[in-house]
Protein backbone atom coordinates (compact mmCIF):
# COMPACT_ATOMS: atom_id res chain seq x y z
CA UNK A 1 0.00 0.00 0.00
CA UNK A 2 2.56 2.21 0.10
CA UNK A 3 3.26 2.11 -3.49
CA UNK A 4 0.01 3.80 -4.50
CA UNK A 5 0.33 6.10 -1.35
CA UNK A 6 3.22 7.28 -3.15
CA UNK A 7 2.14 6.85 -6.65
CA UNK A 8 1.73 10.38 -7.79
CA UNK A 9 4.65 11.38 -6.76
CA UNK A 10 6.68 7.95 -7.69
CA UNK A 11 4.89 9.26 -11.62
CA UNK A 12 5.83 12.20 -11.43
CA UNK A 13 9.26 12.23 -9.90
CA UNK A 14 9.71 9.52 -13.20
CA UNK A 15 8.42 11.81 -15.75
CA UNK A 16 10.51 14.80 -14.43
CA UNK A 17 13.28 12.09 -15.06
CA UNK A 18 13.38 11.61 -18.75
CA UNK A 19 13.33 14.77 -19.24
CA UNK A 20 17.35 16.41 -19.27
CA UNK A 21 18.35 17.67 -16.06
CA UNK A 22 18.53 21.73 -16.77
CA UNK A 23 14.83 20.96 -17.60
CA UNK A 24 13.99 19.03 -14.51
CA UNK A 25 12.70 21.87 -12.43
CA UNK A 26 10.56 23.21 -14.52
CA UNK A 27 9.44 19.78 -15.86
CA UNK A 28 8.37 18.76 -13.18
CA UNK A 29 6.81 22.19 -12.31
CA UNK A 30 4.78 21.87 -15.10
CA UNK A 31 3.50 18.53 -14.22
CA UNK A 32 2.36 19.35 -10.63
CA UNK A 33 0.47 22.77 -12.45
CA UNK A 34 -1.21 20.40 -14.86
CA UNK A 35 -2.11 17.80 -12.33
CA UNK A 36 -4.07 20.19 -9.93
CA UNK A 37 -5.76 21.76 -12.58
CA UNK A 38 -6.72 18.75 -14.60
CA UNK A 39 -7.78 17.22 -10.61
CA UNK A 40 -9.54 20.31 -9.89
CA UNK A 41 -11.20 21.62 -13.55
CA UNK A 42 -12.71 18.00 -13.18
CA UNK A 43 -14.26 18.68 -10.03
CA UNK A 44 -15.65 21.59 -10.52
CA UNK A 45 -17.72 19.87 -13.53
CA UNK A 46 -18.41 17.27 -11.16
CA UNK A 47 -19.49 19.13 -8.51
CA UNK A 48 -21.90 21.06 -10.89
CA UNK A 49 -23.30 17.58 -11.72
CA UNK A 50 -23.63 16.49 -8.13
CA UNK A 51 -24.91 19.68 -6.84
CA UNK A 52 -27.87 19.86 -9.68
CA UNK A 53 -28.65 16.41 -9.08
CA UNK A 54 -28.66 16.64 -4.88
CA UNK A 55 -30.33 19.76 -5.03
CA UNK A 56 -33.25 18.65 -7.06
CA UNK A 57 -33.33 15.21 -4.90
CA UNK A 58 -33.65 17.15 -1.92
CA UNK A 59 -36.43 19.58 -3.61
CA UNK A 60 -38.73 16.49 -4.22
CA UNK A 61 -37.78 16.87 -7.82
CA UNK A 62 -35.02 14.40 -10.56
CA UNK A 63 -32.37 17.08 -11.36
CA UNK A 64 -30.91 16.74 -14.92
CA UNK A 65 -31.35 13.23 -16.42
CA UNK A 66 -31.29 14.04 -19.81
CA UNK A 67 -27.74 14.06 -21.46
CA UNK A 68 -25.98 10.32 -20.80
CA UNK A 69 -26.72 7.91 -18.48
CA UNK A 70 -28.49 9.73 -15.48
CA UNK A 71 -27.55 13.10 -16.90
CA UNK A 72 -23.61 12.70 -16.20
CA UNK A 73 -22.77 14.33 -19.28
CA UNK A 74 -24.60 17.42 -17.95
CA UNK A 75 -21.50 19.30 -17.84
CA UNK A 76 -20.15 18.84 -21.20
CA UNK A 77 -23.68 20.24 -22.43
CA UNK A 78 -23.14 23.17 -20.04
CA UNK A 79 -19.59 23.76 -21.15
CA UNK A 80 -20.47 23.60 -25.27
CA UNK A 81 -23.48 25.89 -24.72
CA UNK A 82 -21.21 28.67 -22.48
CA UNK A 83 -18.59 28.33 -25.27
CA UNK A 84 -20.98 28.55 -28.07
CA UNK A 85 -23.13 31.76 -26.29
CA UNK A 86 -22.51 35.09 -27.83
CA UNK A 87 -19.90 37.33 -25.67
CA UNK A 88 -22.28 40.72 -25.38
CA UNK A 89 -20.46 43.37 -23.80
CA UNK A 90 -22.84 46.52 -22.74
CA UNK A 91 -22.26 49.44 -25.29
CA UNK A 92 -21.50 52.05 -22.44
CA UNK A 93 -19.00 49.22 -20.24
CA UNK A 94 -15.89 49.88 -19.58
CA UNK A 95 -14.47 47.75 -22.25
CA UNK A 96 -11.09 47.02 -20.96
CA UNK A 97 -12.13 45.87 -17.07
CA UNK A 98 -15.11 44.33 -18.34
CA UNK A 99 -12.87 41.91 -19.88
CA UNK A 100 -10.54 42.08 -17.15
CA UNK A 101 -12.10 40.85 -14.52
CA UNK A 102 -13.54 37.35 -15.06
CA UNK A 103 -9.17 37.01 -15.21
CA UNK A 104 -8.89 38.52 -12.21
CA UNK A 105 -11.43 36.55 -10.30
CA UNK A 106 -10.31 33.12 -11.81
CA UNK A 107 -6.39 33.22 -11.94
CA UNK A 108 -5.14 34.00 -8.89
CA UNK A 109 -7.00 30.99 -7.17
CA UNK A 110 -5.27 28.60 -9.10
CA UNK A 111 -2.26 30.11 -7.30
CA UNK A 112 -4.09 29.16 -3.90
CA UNK A 113 -4.33 25.67 -4.21
CA UNK A 114 -0.33 25.59 -4.47
CA UNK A 115 -0.01 25.32 -1.08
CA UNK A 116 -2.51 22.85 -0.20
CA UNK A 117 -0.97 18.99 1.21
CA UNK A 118 -3.04 16.76 -0.78
CA UNK A 119 -1.40 13.85 0.53
CA UNK A 120 2.01 12.55 2.02
CA UNK A 121 4.57 14.51 0.39
CA UNK A 122 1.95 16.20 -2.19
CA UNK A 123 1.91 19.63 -1.68
CA UNK A 124 3.17 21.87 -4.87
CA UNK A 125 5.07 24.29 -2.67
CA UNK A 126 5.79 24.20 1.29
CA UNK A 127 5.89 28.01 2.00
CA UNK A 128 6.71 29.01 5.46
CA UNK A 129 4.00 31.24 5.97
CA UNK A 130 1.30 29.46 3.19
CA UNK A 131 -1.70 30.38 5.29
CA UNK A 132 -0.98 33.98 4.83
CA UNK A 133 -0.23 33.26 1.15
CA UNK A 134 -3.63 31.71 1.06
CA UNK A 135 -5.77 34.51 2.25
CA UNK A 136 -3.28 37.05 0.32
CA UNK A 137 -4.49 35.42 -2.54
CA UNK A 138 -8.26 35.56 -1.50
CA UNK A 139 -8.06 39.67 -1.68
CA UNK A 140 -7.76 39.81 -5.62
CA UNK A 141 -11.31 38.06 -6.19
CA UNK A 142 -12.61 41.29 -3.79
CA UNK A 143 -11.03 43.17 -6.30
CA UNK A 144 -12.56 41.09 -9.37
CA UNK A 145 -15.85 41.67 -8.18
CA UNK A 146 -15.81 45.53 -7.59
CA UNK A 147 -14.29 45.82 -11.26
CA UNK A 148 -16.97 43.63 -12.56
CA UNK A 149 -19.60 45.55 -11.11
CA UNK A 150 -18.41 48.68 -12.02
CA UNK A 151 -17.42 48.20 -15.81
CA UNK A 152 -20.59 46.73 -16.79
CA UNK A 153 -22.31 50.51 -16.33
CA UNK A 154 -25.51 48.70 -14.86
CA UNK A 155 -27.29 49.37 -11.40
CA UNK A 156 -27.70 46.22 -10.61
CA UNK A 157 -24.27 45.45 -11.29
CA UNK A 158 -23.21 48.06 -8.98
CA UNK A 159 -25.90 47.26 -6.18
CA UNK A 160 -24.61 43.52 -6.59
CA UNK A 161 -20.84 44.20 -6.26
CA UNK A 162 -21.23 46.62 -3.72
CA UNK A 163 -23.13 43.82 -1.66
CA UNK A 164 -20.51 41.40 -2.27
CA UNK A 165 -17.51 43.43 -0.99
CA UNK A 166 -19.25 44.55 2.11
CA UNK A 167 -20.12 40.97 2.65
CA UNK A 168 -16.26 39.34 1.86
CA UNK A 169 -14.84 42.22 4.39
CA UNK A 170 -16.89 41.37 6.96
CA UNK A 171 -16.78 37.93 6.96
CA UNK A 172 -12.90 37.73 6.53
CA UNK A 173 -12.48 38.96 9.83
CA UNK A 174 -14.19 36.37 11.49
CA UNK A 175 -12.91 33.91 8.68
CA UNK A 176 -9.33 34.71 9.40
CA UNK A 177 -9.68 34.48 12.86
CA UNK A 178 -10.82 31.22 13.28
CA UNK A 179 -7.76 30.17 11.63
CA UNK A 180 -5.80 31.80 14.56
CA UNK A 181 -6.45 29.03 16.96
CA UNK A 182 -5.29 26.50 15.20
CA UNK A 183 -2.00 28.26 14.03
CA UNK A 184 -0.95 29.38 17.83
CA UNK A 185 -1.51 25.45 18.90
CA UNK A 186 0.55 24.42 16.02
CA UNK A 187 2.73 26.92 16.49
CA UNK A 188 3.61 27.39 12.44
CA UNK A 189 1.99 29.19 9.87
CA UNK A 190 2.76 26.20 7.23
CA UNK A 191 0.10 24.23 6.38
CA UNK A 192 2.36 21.17 6.19
CA UNK A 193 3.44 21.77 9.43
CA UNK A 194 -0.33 22.28 10.78
CA UNK A 195 -1.30 18.88 9.24
CA UNK A 196 1.90 17.12 10.96
CA UNK A 197 0.64 18.79 14.42
CA UNK A 198 -2.38 17.03 13.93
CA UNK A 199 -0.79 13.37 12.87
CA UNK A 200 -0.16 11.98 16.55
CA UNK A 201 -2.45 9.26 18.25
CA UNK A 202 -4.04 9.18 21.42
CA UNK A 203 -4.17 5.86 23.01
CA UNK A 204 -7.12 4.52 21.59
CA UNK A 205 -5.98 5.09 18.37
CA UNK A 206 -7.80 7.97 17.38
CA UNK A 207 -6.18 10.72 15.61
CA UNK A 208 -5.51 14.22 17.22
CA UNK A 209 -7.47 16.36 15.03
CA UNK A 210 -8.01 19.44 15.91
CA UNK A 211 -11.99 18.97 15.31
CA UNK A 212 -11.85 16.52 18.37
CA UNK A 213 -11.46 19.26 20.84
CA UNK A 214 -14.07 21.87 21.67
CA UNK A 215 -12.01 24.88 20.30
CA UNK A 216 -11.72 22.88 16.96
CA UNK A 217 -15.08 22.22 16.72
CA UNK A 218 -16.14 25.51 17.15
CA UNK A 219 -13.39 27.19 15.34
CA UNK A 220 -14.44 24.68 11.98
CA UNK A 221 -18.51 25.65 12.18
CA UNK A 222 -17.34 28.77 12.37
CA UNK A 223 -14.81 28.96 9.70
CA UNK A 224 -17.31 26.86 7.34
CA UNK A 225 -19.83 29.84 8.09
CA UNK A 226 -17.35 32.09 7.08
CA UNK A 227 -16.37 30.04 4.71
CA UNK A 228 -19.91 30.31 2.79
CA UNK A 229 -20.10 34.08 2.94
CA UNK A 230 -16.76 33.89 1.75
CA UNK A 231 -17.51 32.01 -1.60
CA UNK A 232 -21.04 34.01 -1.81
CA UNK A 233 -22.88 30.81 -1.45
CA UNK A 234 -26.70 30.48 -0.54
CA UNK A 235 -28.12 31.12 2.28
CA UNK A 236 -24.92 34.20 2.18
CA UNK A 237 -25.94 34.95 -1.95
CA UNK A 238 -27.38 38.35 -1.91
CA UNK A 239 -24.49 39.27 -4.10
CA UNK A 240 -26.07 37.10 -6.42
CA UNK A 241 -29.65 36.98 -5.30
CA UNK A 242 -31.50 36.21 -8.45
CA UNK A 243 -35.33 37.04 -7.89
CA UNK A 244 -33.45 41.27 -6.12
CA UNK A 245 -30.75 42.11 -8.04
CA UNK A 246 -30.62 39.59 -11.22
CA UNK A 247 -27.50 38.09 -10.47
CA UNK A 248 -25.53 41.22 -8.88
CA UNK A 249 -22.23 42.15 -10.80
CA UNK A 250 -23.34 39.42 -12.94
CA UNK A 251 -25.67 40.64 -15.00
CA UNK A 252 -24.05 41.77 -17.96
CA UNK A 253 -21.76 38.92 -18.51
CA UNK A 254 -22.88 36.12 -20.89
CA UNK A 255 -20.74 33.12 -22.41
CA UNK A 256 -17.51 31.83 -21.71
CA UNK A 257 -16.95 35.02 -19.16
CA UNK A 258 -19.73 33.90 -17.52
CA UNK A 259 -18.69 30.31 -17.45
CA UNK A 260 -14.92 31.76 -15.92
CA UNK A 261 -16.53 33.57 -13.20
CA UNK A 262 -18.71 30.38 -12.16
CA UNK A 263 -15.30 28.38 -12.24
CA UNK A 264 -13.38 31.22 -9.89
CA UNK A 265 -16.60 30.60 -7.47
CA UNK A 266 -16.34 26.89 -7.06
CA UNK A 267 -12.36 27.29 -7.38
CA UNK A 268 -12.88 29.38 -4.32
CA UNK A 269 -15.39 27.30 -2.99
CA UNK A 270 -12.93 24.03 -3.39
CA UNK A 271 -9.63 26.26 -2.34
CA UNK A 272 -11.02 26.72 1.43
CA UNK A 273 -12.86 23.47 1.78
CA UNK A 274 -9.45 21.98 1.00
CA UNK A 275 -8.41 25.20 3.55
CA UNK A 276 -10.62 23.75 5.98
CA UNK A 277 -10.11 19.83 5.82
CA UNK A 278 -6.10 21.01 6.18
CA UNK A 279 -6.61 22.76 9.68
CA UNK A 280 -9.09 21.11 11.32
CA UNK A 281 -9.59 17.89 9.69
CA UNK A 282 -6.06 16.88 9.83
CA UNK A 283 -5.30 16.82 6.07
CA UNK A 284 -4.49 13.81 4.63
CA UNK A 285 -4.23 11.77 8.11
CA UNK A 286 -6.55 9.16 8.85
CA UNK A 287 -8.84 9.40 11.63
CA UNK A 288 -7.38 5.69 13.25
CA UNK A 289 -4.13 4.73 13.41
CA UNK A 290 -5.33 1.35 11.65
CA UNK A 291 -6.95 2.94 8.95
CA UNK A 292 -2.86 4.40 7.77
CA UNK A 293 -3.04 1.96 5.01
CA UNK A 294 -5.80 3.54 2.85
CA UNK A 295 -3.91 6.05 0.43
CA UNK A 296 -2.93 9.41 2.18
CA UNK A 297 -4.95 11.33 -0.90
CA UNK A 298 -7.73 9.31 -0.40
CA UNK A 299 -8.10 10.54 2.68
CA UNK A 300 -7.99 13.98 1.74
CA UNK A 301 -10.51 13.50 -1.13
CA UNK A 302 -13.09 11.87 1.00
CA UNK A 303 -12.93 14.87 3.44
CA UNK A 304 -13.25 17.44 0.70
CA UNK A 305 -16.02 15.56 -1.32
CA UNK A 306 -18.19 15.10 2.53
CA UNK A 307 -17.49 19.13 3.47
CA UNK A 308 -18.72 20.04 -0.43
CA UNK A 309 -21.61 17.54 -0.06
CA UNK A 310 -22.04 19.76 3.35
CA UNK A 311 -22.46 22.75 1.46
CA UNK A 312 -24.68 21.77 -1.05
CA UNK A 313 -26.90 20.64 1.32
CA UNK A 314 -26.78 24.06 3.05
CA UNK A 315 -27.88 25.55 -0.20
CA UNK A 316 -30.88 23.62 -0.49
CA UNK A 317 -31.82 24.17 3.31
CA UNK A 318 -31.71 27.35 4.15
CA UNK A 319 -33.35 30.84 2.89
CA UNK A 320 -31.27 33.82 2.13
CA UNK A 321 -30.40 36.17 4.41
CA UNK A 322 -31.33 39.99 4.46
CA UNK A 323 -28.84 42.39 4.33
CA UNK A 324 -28.71 44.07 8.12
CA UNK A 325 -29.34 40.50 9.53
CA UNK A 326 -25.93 39.58 7.13
CA UNK A 327 -23.99 41.79 8.77
CA UNK A 328 -25.31 41.81 12.12
CA UNK A 329 -24.23 38.09 12.13
CA UNK A 330 -20.80 38.75 11.26
CA UNK A 331 -19.67 41.80 13.50
CA UNK A 332 -22.15 40.92 16.44
CA UNK A 333 -21.63 36.92 16.50
CA UNK A 334 -19.45 35.49 14.29
CA UNK A 335 -16.21 38.13 15.23
CA UNK A 336 -16.90 38.17 19.23
CA UNK A 337 -17.13 34.42 19.27
CA UNK A 338 -13.75 33.61 17.11
CA UNK A 339 -12.28 36.01 19.49
CA UNK A 340 -13.60 33.97 22.25
CA UNK A 341 -12.23 31.05 20.65
CA UNK A 342 -9.16 32.14 21.21
CA UNK A 343 -9.19 32.32 24.67
CA UNK A 344 -10.73 28.66 24.55
CA UNK A 345 -7.66 27.26 22.64
CA UNK A 346 -5.55 28.90 25.14
CA UNK A 347 -7.31 27.40 27.95
CA UNK A 348 -7.15 24.27 25.94
CA UNK A 349 -3.32 24.34 26.07
CA UNK A 350 -2.77 25.35 29.38
CA UNK A 351 -5.00 22.81 31.16
CA UNK A 352 -2.81 20.10 28.42
CA UNK A 353 -0.59 19.71 31.87
CA UNK A 354 -3.29 18.75 34.22
CA UNK A 355 -1.97 15.44 35.38
CA UNK A 356 -5.07 13.56 37.54
CA UNK A 357 -7.56 10.90 35.78
CA UNK A 358 -10.66 13.22 35.90
CA UNK A 359 -8.67 15.67 34.15
CA UNK A 360 -9.52 14.80 30.58
CA UNK A 361 -13.25 14.95 31.00
CA UNK A 362 -13.05 18.11 32.86
CA UNK A 363 -11.23 19.92 30.32
CA UNK A 364 -13.44 18.86 28.00
CA UNK A 365 -16.79 19.61 29.81
CA UNK A 366 -14.34 23.47 30.78
CA UNK A 367 -13.64 24.76 27.62
CA UNK A 368 -17.06 23.52 25.46
CA UNK A 369 -18.87 25.31 28.06
CA UNK A 370 -16.54 28.40 27.58
CA UNK A 371 -17.55 28.20 24.24
CA UNK A 372 -20.73 27.36 24.10
CA UNK A 373 -22.28 29.38 26.58
CA UNK A 374 -21.26 33.03 25.28
CA UNK A 375 -22.59 31.32 21.45
CA UNK A 376 -25.82 30.74 22.83
CA UNK A 377 -25.91 34.77 25.07
CA UNK A 378 -25.15 35.85 21.21
CA UNK A 379 -27.45 34.12 19.82
CA UNK A 380 -30.46 35.11 22.02
CA UNK A 381 -29.18 39.21 21.76
CA UNK A 382 -28.84 38.74 18.09
CA UNK A 383 -32.53 37.09 18.25
CA UNK A 384 -33.86 40.50 20.06
CA UNK A 385 -32.46 42.16 17.11
CA UNK A 386 -34.64 44.09 15.52
CA UNK A 387 -34.11 46.56 13.04
CA UNK A 388 -35.30 49.78 12.88
CA UNK A 389 -38.51 50.54 10.38
CA UNK A 390 -37.16 51.00 7.35
CA UNK A 391 -36.32 54.50 6.00
CA UNK A 392 -36.42 54.83 1.92
CA UNK A 393 -34.36 57.92 0.92
CA UNK A 394 -35.52 58.03 -2.86
CA UNK A 395 -37.92 55.70 -3.30
CA UNK A 396 -41.22 57.72 -1.80
CA UNK B 1 20.09 36.63 -15.31
CA UNK B 2 17.00 35.18 -14.39
CA UNK B 3 16.66 37.54 -11.11
CA UNK B 4 17.30 40.60 -12.96
CA UNK B 5 14.58 39.79 -15.53
CA UNK B 6 12.56 38.90 -12.53
CA UNK B 7 13.71 42.39 -10.88
CA UNK B 8 12.76 44.65 -14.17
CA UNK B 9 9.54 42.73 -14.83
CA UNK B 10 8.42 43.84 -10.88
CA UNK B 11 10.07 47.15 -11.60
CA UNK B 12 7.92 48.23 -14.42
CA UNK B 13 4.97 46.49 -12.94
CA UNK B 14 5.15 48.90 -9.83
CA UNK B 15 6.29 52.05 -11.74
CA UNK B 16 3.60 51.56 -14.97
CA UNK B 17 1.23 51.38 -12.22
CA UNK B 18 2.16 54.50 -10.08
CA UNK B 19 2.40 56.45 -13.40
CA UNK B 20 -0.74 55.17 -14.57
CA UNK B 21 -2.22 55.98 -11.30
CA UNK B 22 -1.52 59.48 -11.21
CA UNK B 23 -2.04 60.34 -14.90
CA UNK B 24 -5.30 58.83 -15.59
CA UNK B 25 -8.44 60.79 -16.27
CA UNK B 26 -10.86 57.96 -14.07
CA UNK B 27 -10.83 57.76 -10.81
CA UNK B 28 -11.76 54.40 -10.23
CA UNK B 29 -9.24 53.32 -12.96
CA UNK B 30 -6.34 55.32 -11.01
CA UNK B 31 -7.31 53.50 -7.95
CA UNK B 32 -7.43 49.90 -9.99
CA UNK B 33 -3.67 50.94 -11.15
CA UNK B 34 -2.67 51.54 -7.40
CA UNK B 35 -3.77 48.39 -6.29
CA UNK B 36 -1.58 47.09 -9.51
CA UNK B 37 1.47 49.05 -8.32
CA UNK B 38 0.99 47.82 -4.75
CA UNK B 39 1.27 44.19 -6.08
CA UNK B 40 3.98 44.97 -7.95
CA UNK B 41 6.01 45.90 -4.36
CA UNK B 42 4.69 42.80 -3.24
CA UNK B 43 6.20 41.23 -6.22
CA UNK B 44 9.75 42.91 -5.40
CA UNK B 45 9.30 41.99 -1.70
CA UNK B 46 9.13 38.37 -2.38
CA UNK B 47 11.93 38.57 -4.75
CA UNK B 48 14.07 39.35 -2.42
CA UNK B 49 13.13 36.62 -0.35
CA UNK B 50 11.03 38.91 2.35
CA UNK B 51 8.01 36.06 2.64
CA UNK B 52 6.15 37.31 5.29
CA UNK B 53 6.47 41.26 3.95
CA UNK B 54 5.66 40.15 0.44
CA UNK B 55 2.29 38.63 1.86
CA UNK B 56 1.69 40.93 4.41
CA UNK B 57 1.72 43.41 1.33
CA UNK B 58 -0.71 41.93 -1.05
CA UNK B 59 -3.41 40.65 2.15
CA UNK B 60 -3.34 44.56 3.38
CA UNK B 61 -2.83 46.61 0.89
CA UNK B 62 -4.09 45.01 -2.60
CA UNK B 63 -7.27 42.95 -0.53
CA UNK B 64 -7.64 46.00 2.02
CA UNK B 65 -6.51 48.93 1.04
CA UNK B 66 -7.15 49.28 -2.22
CA UNK B 67 -10.67 48.35 -2.05
CA UNK B 68 -11.03 51.30 0.76
CA UNK B 69 -9.43 53.83 -1.72
CA UNK B 70 -12.50 52.31 -4.14
CA UNK B 71 -15.24 52.60 -1.61
CA UNK B 72 -14.09 56.17 -0.80
CA UNK B 73 -14.08 57.38 -4.63
CA UNK B 74 -17.07 55.73 -5.28
CA UNK B 75 -19.11 57.21 -2.03
CA UNK B 76 -17.71 60.70 -2.26
CA UNK B 77 -18.23 61.65 -5.69
CA UNK B 78 -18.71 60.67 -9.52
CA UNK B 79 -15.85 58.61 -10.22
CA UNK B 80 -15.28 61.07 -13.74
CA UNK B 81 -12.97 63.74 -13.75
CA UNK B 82 -14.18 66.76 -16.18
CA UNK B 83 -11.98 66.23 -19.21
CA UNK B 84 -9.92 69.40 -20.05
CA UNK B 85 -8.64 70.89 -16.93
CA UNK B 86 -5.39 69.19 -15.07
CA UNK B 87 -6.16 66.49 -12.73
CA UNK B 88 -6.14 68.36 -9.16
CA UNK B 89 -4.54 71.40 -9.52
CA UNK B 90 -4.57 73.01 -6.71
CA UNK B 91 -2.13 70.72 -4.64
CA UNK B 92 0.52 69.80 -7.34
CA UNK B 93 2.65 72.34 -5.19
CA UNK B 94 2.48 70.63 -1.95
CA UNK B 95 2.51 67.09 -3.73
CA UNK B 96 5.86 68.42 -5.54
CA UNK B 97 7.28 69.13 -2.13
CA UNK B 98 6.30 66.04 -0.25
CA UNK B 99 7.72 64.04 -3.23
CA UNK B 100 10.95 65.58 -3.12
CA UNK B 101 11.62 65.33 0.49
CA UNK B 102 10.34 61.26 -0.01
CA UNK B 103 12.75 61.02 -2.60
CA UNK B 104 15.62 62.93 -0.51
CA UNK B 105 15.05 60.55 2.26
CA UNK B 106 15.45 57.46 -0.20
CA UNK B 107 18.36 58.76 -1.52
CA UNK B 108 19.49 59.40 1.72
CA UNK B 109 18.89 55.90 2.78
CA UNK B 110 20.23 54.44 -0.12
CA UNK B 111 23.79 56.24 -0.02
CA UNK B 112 24.09 54.89 3.00
CA UNK B 113 23.57 51.56 3.06
CA UNK B 114 26.88 49.26 3.00
CA UNK B 115 25.85 47.34 -0.35
CA UNK B 116 27.14 50.12 -2.16
CA UNK B 117 30.09 50.45 -0.23
CA UNK B 118 31.70 46.88 -1.36
CA UNK B 119 30.31 44.96 1.48
CA UNK B 120 28.61 41.56 -0.23
CA UNK B 121 24.81 42.30 0.47
CA UNK B 122 23.77 39.77 3.71
CA UNK B 123 21.60 37.19 3.46
CA UNK B 124 19.24 36.78 6.30
CA UNK B 125 16.41 33.97 5.87
CA UNK B 126 13.81 35.30 8.43
CA UNK B 127 11.05 32.61 8.92
CA UNK B 128 8.10 34.20 10.12
CA UNK B 129 8.68 32.12 13.52
CA UNK B 130 11.47 34.70 13.90
CA UNK B 131 9.78 37.16 13.36
CA UNK B 132 6.84 36.57 15.67
CA UNK B 133 9.30 36.39 18.49
CA UNK B 134 11.10 39.72 17.38
CA UNK B 135 7.96 41.35 17.43
CA UNK B 136 7.07 39.91 21.32
CA UNK B 137 10.39 40.22 22.70
CA UNK B 138 12.18 43.05 21.10
CA UNK B 139 9.75 45.35 19.52
CA UNK B 140 6.68 44.64 21.69
CA UNK B 141 6.10 48.16 23.07
CA UNK B 142 6.58 49.70 19.41
CA UNK B 143 3.90 46.98 18.55
CA UNK B 144 1.92 47.94 21.76
CA UNK B 145 2.12 51.26 21.15
CA UNK B 146 1.16 51.21 17.11
CA UNK B 147 -2.39 49.24 18.46
CA UNK B 148 -2.64 51.56 20.86
CA UNK B 149 -2.76 54.39 18.33
CA UNK B 150 -5.09 52.48 15.56
CA UNK B 151 -7.63 51.34 18.22
CA UNK B 152 -7.70 55.11 19.06
CA UNK B 153 -8.65 55.76 15.45
CA UNK B 154 -10.58 52.91 14.73
CA UNK B 155 -12.94 54.14 17.84
CA UNK B 156 -12.05 57.99 16.74
CA UNK B 157 -14.07 56.73 13.32
CA UNK B 158 -17.01 55.03 14.78
CA UNK B 159 -17.71 58.14 16.91
CA UNK B 160 -17.52 60.38 13.55
CA UNK B 161 -19.64 58.14 11.82
CA UNK B 162 -22.51 57.43 15.19
CA UNK B 163 -25.69 58.23 14.06
CA UNK B 164 -26.75 61.44 15.12
CA UNK B 165 -29.18 61.82 17.94
CA UNK B 166 -32.75 62.92 15.92
CA UNK B 167 -32.91 66.75 16.38
CA UNK B 168 -36.70 68.21 17.14
CA UNK B 169 -38.57 68.20 13.47
CA UNK B 170 -38.29 72.40 12.93
CA UNK B 171 -42.13 73.47 13.84
CA UNK B 172 -43.91 73.52 9.97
Amino acid sequence: MRGLDQIFVWIGREVAGWAPAPAQPLVSAILIIAGIMAVFGTCFALTTIAERKILGRMQNRFGPNRVGPCGLFQPLADAVKMLTKEDIVPFSADKTLHFLAPLVMTTPIWLAFAVLPFGRNMSALDLDSGILFFFAIGSASELAVFMAGWSSQNKYSLVGAMRAIAQMISYEVPLVLSTVPVLMLAGSLSLNEIVAAQGTHTLGGLARWNVFTPWGLAGLLLFLIAATAESNRSPFDLPEGESEIIAGYLTEYSGFKYALFFLGEYLGLFAITGLAVTLFLGGWRAPFQWLEWVPSWLWFGGKFGVLIFLFIWVRATLPRLRLDQLLNFSWRFLAPLTLINLAVAAAWHWTGAWESAAAAPVRWVLCAALIALPAHWLGRALRGAVPPPRKYHYAE
Amino acid sequence: MLNEIAFLLCAALTLAGAVAAMTLRNLAHCALCAAGAFAGLAAIYLQLDAEFAGFAQLLVYVGAIAILILFTVLLTRGAEIQPGGPAASTSRGMGLGVGALVTACLIGAIMASPGLRGHAPQTVHAPVKRIGEQLMNQYVMPLEAIGLLLTAALLGAVIIALREPPKEPPAP
